[in-house]
Formats: structure tokens, sequence, C-alpha cells
């Protein structure tokens, strides 16, 4: 099966993010399936930034170590990155900056200067180089190009491109495939237009790495999508103003990280009391407190399980691609309106910056749900109790509707209340809503499950690492079980997914195994963990690797 | 159009459990003849109101008045004010927040709705101590303050709350007191009515921790007609130093300030108009995606 893997790097403010998301568009522009980790630390400019590349015919997820093209604008790129040369890799350096590289060594500097370009034009060089290298013809490469690079700019980075792509030779030949040319999205862009499709009408962040891009992304697009996007003053202020928006009827989610979460707990205790909805995009990333902001981690499952005080229903799904992630952030919006509860979509780095082949037609609608809402007969009782638990809402400014919301302890219409029977009956309401809930979510696809059933081993994993986890599976003939909705724990069908599960390993990216843990709390065995906790996710050797001693 | 409700239909049947003397019943009072009365003389239905209160003496108001309201959390009343206004522009959204409530625990909400001039009116129920967890100091109280945490005395100054908004850009600063309620109704209702950020800081008696009746009906004057420019930020700067909350001065009553800027929820009022079909628009995104 052809696959190939390219690394660029260099230094912050060089532009490798982009660059990486050009040599993604290469191989798309000839059908094929790409992924892209893209590695950098909290700095402006300087410091070592890295993108590896993954394209393959099938659908990827995930990154090697290995790779069969090297990048490097400066000696850090090689150094950094002796494990993933093997003999048969091929480095391309900036001879202008790296002393010590055998390869092909690129005098960026001339070129630039001799085609009176701008320095960011390196990147195109690059591009060209491995274009040439790879065997991708110079009609592709200007292909690329002119849909990446703003006309301004186009002769400049073509001319140099072109100095790229002959000063190097045809090392490979990457084959072009009958797929179809599919964008390269990130999970953040995803979940922005998963969150309109499940009819968000505004978006309100403060930046926070991982997530701070849903932010950029909606606010670039806020016309084009027919949204309100809003940066308020910090999170408390963001999830304030979201439960604002709700109650005056309007959709509105909110994104952030750990952190920002931590602000965000009170008010998601309030959303719970006020039955007001409300979509939170939370994007993992190591902590403790600052951690390292831009890498990557499985670490704050049980704290969004458990936020805030007092106890309310909630809703938690944790994408593992784009589809997942498309589909899911519709769903959480649609159903936090429909049951008046909290929604989390948990991301981490990894799939919130991380870029992949978005195929739309591949991703499974989501079913419709829409907010019960008051038919106007009699008087109007904002907590009016029902079997399902879900009272019909009305809005400000209703005619003939007083709607009283509240944090506060309440009677059906909203009322303050310390009365034994009527807090009671507040908190079976409540409590049913969340049973409602879950009895929804039986019809949907809450566990999945990938590779050989009955094979005797099974990995468990959530999250980002799915398709790492699918890739090993199958070079260990294995199966995968993945939860996707984590609150409420879909126990049934979990208890399906694991029949025969055999010898079963637990793939975390934290050091305490936090799936696990929740898979004990409802008295499922979760096996052996296998957890990676220094802010990078798994290669897929890399996991491979973990998991032969496991399962040996 | 609806016709107006006599007032009396807009005190709600649940138990008032404010002490006896509160100054609390006169800001309940006079903002819902407030309601009753714009609601009549503007045409301004009585569910296009909603009110908001934080946690305090002050946030029963909200239980108590038979309109729209979000009775919330501590400090936060403000942004989920401007969120209420951004999703419905004909809603008249008021805050009644505490003083330690407000210039506390929330400051920062307070200081970015006056700057971006989110079309709110803010209700300052400031009785100078908190009452509900029953007498410890707030920013308004005076320097020496006793209170049940700080029992030796406060030796930090207060904040002069009008200072502070003038300074974060709000565009309608005014001042009221809990004894003068004629007053304080014009002031409720010239607020409601002024489109941007409007606060009142209303000086409330708390007859059960903090009674400062005596002093303030020694000290309270209105400020008559001409007495400050209420276009010009540093007439209006001049009169709000007259009595800092601290010393022993005269204390203006009336509106310090009031300008015209435009208003920060319009700006979003167009990108969600109509009822467009966004699912279309996410597939254009994404088939014509760079």
């Amino acid at each position: 099966m052809a696959e190939y893997s390219i690394l660029i790097g260099g230094k912050a403010g060089e532009g490798i993010n982009t660059a990486g998301l050009s040599i993604a568009g290469l191989f798309s522009r000839l059908g094929y399936r790409t992924y892209m980790y893209f590695d950098y630390p909290s700095l402006i400019r300087g410091g070592h930034n890295f993108a590896i590349i993954r394209a393959s015919e099938r659908t990827i997820g995930a990154h090697r170590t290995e790779v069969d093209i090297l990048l490097a604008f400066d000696q850090n790129s090689i150094e950094n990155h002796r494990e993933r040369i093997h003999d048969r890799t091929t480095v391309v350096y900036d001879a202008s900056q790296v002393v010590r590289g055998e390869g092909y060594g690129l005098p960026l500097d001339t070129i630039v200067k001799e085609e009176k370009a701008p320095p960011i034009t390196k990147n195109s060089a690059m591009l060209g180089a491995l274009a040439r290298v790879a065997g991708i013809g110079r009609d592709v490469l200007d292909e690329v190009l002119h849909k990446s690079v703003p006309a301004k700019h186009l002769d400049s980075n073509l001319r140099v491109a072109g100095r790229g792509y002959d000063a190097v030779e045809g090392v490979f030949t990457v084959e072009p495939l009958e797929g179809p040319e599919l964008p390269v999205l990130t999970g953040n862009e995803v979940t922005g237009l998963g969150l309109v499709h499940g009819g968000l009408e505004s978006y309100v962040a403060y930046p926070m790495t991982p997530t701070s891009n849903i932010l950029h992304f909606l606010a670039n697009r806020a016309e084009d999508l027919s949204i309100k996007v809003l940066h308020p003053e910090n999170e408390i202020s963001v999830i304030l103003m979201a439960l604002g928006l709700a109650y005056a009827g309007e959709k509105a989610a909110v994104g952030t990280a750990g952190g920002g979460f931590c602000l965000m707990t009170e008010a998601l205790s309030l959303a719970g009391s006020s039955e007001i909805p409300v979509t939170i995009v939370v994007g993992q990333r190591p902590g403790p407190s600052t951690g390292m902001p831009t890498y990557t981690a499985q670490t704050d499952l049980h704290f969004v399980l458990n936020a805030g005080q007092g106890e309310f229903p909630r809703f938690v799904v944790a994408p593992g691609d784009l589809a997942e992630t498309y589909s899911w952030s519709a769903t959480a919006l649609m159903l936090s309106w429909k049951y008046q509860v909290p929604s989390i979509v948990l991301t981490d780095k990894t799939l919130a910056e991380g870029a992949y082949s978005f195929d739309i037609g591949a991703v499974t609608e989501p079913p419709d749900r829409e907010p019960e809402l008051w038919d106007g007969n009699g008087e109007y009782r904002r907590y009016t109790g029902t079997e399902s638990g879900v009272s019909p809402l009305a809005f400000p400014g209703r005619k003939g509707a007083i709607v009283k919301a509240s944090s506060y302890a309440h009677d059906e219409a909203g009322f303050t209340t310390e009365e034994a029977n009527e807090t009671r009956e507040l908190q079976e309401k409540m409590l049913r809503k969340g049973k409602s809930l879950k009895e929804e979510l039986a019809t949907y696809p809450t566990v999945k499950t990938y590779g050989t059933r009955d094979a005797g081993k099974t990995i468990v994993c959530w999250g980002s690492e799915k398709w790492a986890c699918i890739e090993a599976a199958e070079r260990l003939g294995a199966q995968v079980v993945q939860p996707l909705v984590l609150a409420p724990f879909p126990v049934r069908a979990w208890k399906e997914a694991m029949i025969g599960a055999g010898d079963v390993a637990c793939v975390e990216n934290n050091a305490t195994g936090q799936l696990a843990r929740l898979l004990r709390q409802h008295d499922f065995d979760p096996g052996r963990s296998v957890l990676k906790y220094d802010g990078r996710p798994f290669a897929v050797d890399e996991l491979e690797a973990r998991l032969r001693e496991v399962f040996a | 159009m609806t016709p107006p409700k006599p007032a009396g239909d807009l005190i709600s049947p649940a138990q008032n459990t404010w002490c006896p003397g509160c100054g609390n019943f006169s800001i309940e009072h006079m903002m819902k003849s407030a309601i009753a009365e714009l609601s009549e003389e503007e045409g301004i239905p009585i569910e296009n109101f909603v009110l908001l209160g934080g946690i305090g003496c002050h946030g029963k108001l909200v239980d108590y008045l038979n309109v729209n309201t979000l009775y919330g959390i501590h400090g936060r009343s403000v942004p989920a004010a401007t969120g209420i206004r951004l999703a419905n522009p004909d809603l008249k959204v008021i805050c009644h927040v505490g003083d330690g409530d407000i210039y506390a625990e929330g400051l920062a909400h307070l200081l970015f709705a006056a700057k971006r001039n989110s079309d709110i009116t803010v209700v300052v129920h400031d009785n100078r101590v908190y009452g509900l967890t029953t007498g410890q100091y707030t920013p308004t109280s005076p320097s020496g303050f006793k209170g049940r945490s700080t029992p030796g005395g406060i030796t930090e100054h207060p904040l002069n709350p009008l200072e502070v908004m003038l300074a974060a850009g709000a565009t309608h600063i005014a001042r009221g007191y809990t004894r003068k309620v004629q007053h304080l109704k014009g002031l409720f209702k010239e607020a409601i009515m002024h489109r941007g950020f409007s606060l009142i800081d209303v000086l409330q008696i708390c007859a059960t921790y903090f009674n400062l009746t005596d002093y303030y009906n020694e000290h309270t004057y209105e400020m008559q007609e001409g007495e400050v420019e209420t276009g010009r930020f540093e007439s209006a700067l001049g009169k709000i130093r007259e009595w800092d909350y601290d010393r022993e001065a005269p204390i203006p009553l009336g509106t310090f300030y009031s300008v015209k800027k435009p208003v920060y929820e319009e700006h979003f009022q167009a990108l969600t108009a109509g009822k467009p079909d966004r699912r279309a628009l996410v597939r254009k995104v994404i088939e014509e995606w760079r």
C-alpha cells in the first residue's frame, strides 16, 4: 500500500504550519488521504517547529516515527529527528543555515535574493524540492500554489518553487490515485462547522490553546455562516454571555481548555440549575496548571465529568476524528437544547490542531433534534413538571409568558424555594432529564468497534488516539473499542461491544488511566493501561511496540 | 399592543424576606413603577423587560416582581445581560446588583460592559456592607469600617464607583438614594431609556448592618439643572469627585454623565438577521475550501 511521510521543520514564525498544509494539499491533489501532526513550543519566534505530513491510500489519523523526506530549514530540524531518518530518507536542507547535512542543500538565501522574493517564499522552494524528489509534476505543484498563495505573492512563489524543483533530483514516484481531492481541515475548524450544523447562532470564547482556532476560524467566517462571534474579557464572561444568549433564545457555544474551563465551572453549575442549554468545547492539553500549552493530553476527562457543585445531568462526548467531530459537535448542541443540559465536546490538541482529509460525504448525518417549546396555552411555568423531566421553553419577549430562570432551588414557576418537597421534586425532575437523555442515546453510535471481533485481543481507547489504535490493531490482529459518549455512560452498548474481548489494553494520553478509572466505576475491567504522558500523541509504530508487550 | 397593566400586577406572590426598614423595598417599588410607566408612556410591552439578579439581599428583588428574570450567580449578571441583549434587541435588560456583588466579585465585567457600551442598565444596591452574609466590609465601605471579617476596622479606602465607571467609558452615570423615591424612579426611567450602558449607584439603607439614614439625610442633595454638564467628561468628573464615599462632604444625587456612543450589540445584529439555512452555508464553506 502506498504511503508517505514528510517532515518539515524550522523556527517558529517561518510558516511551518502553512507549509505543512501545502504539502498535505499536494498529496490531496493526487487523491491521497492525509494527516498532519504539528508540533510547536509556546513561543512566537525561534524555537523549533515541525510538521509531519503523512499521506496514504486509506483514511489515516496518526503519524509514524520514520519519514521518507525530511525538509530542514535549520540544523535542529535534522539533529532533533535523527530517529526518523532511515536509509531511504531523502534530506533536503537550507544550505544557508545547516552546516552538517547529508542530502540536497538548497542555497535558500541566494535563491530568494536572486528572485527578489520575500523570505517566507523559502517554504515554496522546499515544496518545489519535495515535489521533484517525490516525482510529482510541476503542473501539480503550480496548481497547489495557485490555490494556497494569495494572488499578489503568487509569481514570486512560483519562481522560488521552480528553483527548488530544479535544484534536486527525482528519488521515487508518488502515483496519482483515483480518489477525490479532499479538503484538509483541522479538528477546530470542523468543530466550528459541526456546531453550526447543529444550529449554532453565537460562538463566544476567550483565546486559549488548543481551541483558539475555533474562535479565529468562526470569526473569519462569521458572515459566511451567519453567526455572531464574541470575544469578551475572560472565560467567566464567556459562559455567562452564552447563558444570557440562550436564556433569550439564541443557540450558543463556547470554547476553551482546562484552565479556562476551571473559570467556567461555577456557571456550568448555573447552567445545570437554571436548565439553560450551553455547549462547551474543551480542548485538552497537559497540566497541571499552565503545563505545556501547545502539547497534547487526555487528562481532563474526570474534570469535565464532575465539574460544578451539586448534582445535575450533562452530556460529554469525545470525538476521535473529523467525521465524529462534525456529527457529534452538531449532536452535542442539539441534545443540549432538547434536554436543557450542558453539553461538553472534549477534544485535545492532537485533534484540535491536527489536520486531516475531510470527507463530508462519509459523515453520518446526525439525527435532527429540536428543543421543546411552550405551546402558548395556560400560564407559563418555566420548570413545569413532566415525565421526561424536560420543561417546555419560552423566551423573554413572548407574550403571555413570564420566564423566570434561577440558580436557586426553585418551584415550577421559577421562584426561590427551600421547601423540602419542592426541592426534592426539582432534583428528581433534573435527574429524569438525564435518564431521558440516556434513553435517547441508545439509538446513537455511542460506542464504536473496529477490526477483528473475537480476536481475543481488544484495544480500548478514546478521543484522538483512535486512529493510532486502529492501525496498530490491524498489525496485531486485535479489535478496537472506542466510547464516544462518556456521560451519560453508555453501559449497555459498552457491555455488548466488550463481549469476548479477551485480553484488554487501555490506551490513553495521561499518567493515571482516566478512562480505565471510569470503566472501573461502572464495574468494567479496563485491562492493562498503556499510557503516554509526555505531551505527544502515540506514533503508530511506537504504540504497536507498546501493545506487543501487553499482548505478549 | 396589550393594554398596560396596573403596577400592582407586577408584584409577584413570592413571600418577601427583607428586613423591616430595608432600602430594597424602595428600589423594588420604584423599579416596578418605572417599568409600568415606561410600558404605558413608551409602549414597551411588559414582556420585553428582563431583570437579572446577582446573589445578596438585592437579588431577591427578581423573585418579587412578575417580569422575566434571570436569577444568576454572584457578580456575574452583567455578561449574562449583554448576552440577552445580543439575542434580542427589543428587550430592555436591567441588572440588579449589589456593591459586594459587582464592585468586588464582578468588577471586571462591569468595567468591560461600560467599555464596550453594552446596551444594558445596571442598578447597584449600594448599602456598603454585605447583608446576606451578615456584615462584612465591601468595596464602598468607608475606611475604619468594622465588619465581622475586619473587627479592627479596615485601613483601606473605598472605591468611588462612579469615577471608576466614568474612566471605563460608561455612557450614562447616576446616583440615587432610597429615601428619595420619586427622584429614584426618574433616574431608573432615564437610565432604562438611555441607549447604551447606564449605571445608577443607589445609596441604600441597610437597616441591620449599616444604617446610614441620618448621614444620608443630612448630606445628600439633588443636583439642579445646569449644576453639572452631563455631556462633558471633566464636568462630570468634578461633580463625581465632590464625595468620595469616605470623607464627610455633600453627596450629589442625579445624573452626572450621559452621552451617545455606538452600541456594542448593534455591531452583531445584522450577522444573524433572518432565518438563514446555515447547513447550506456550512456545505458551501466546505465545498469552496481554500
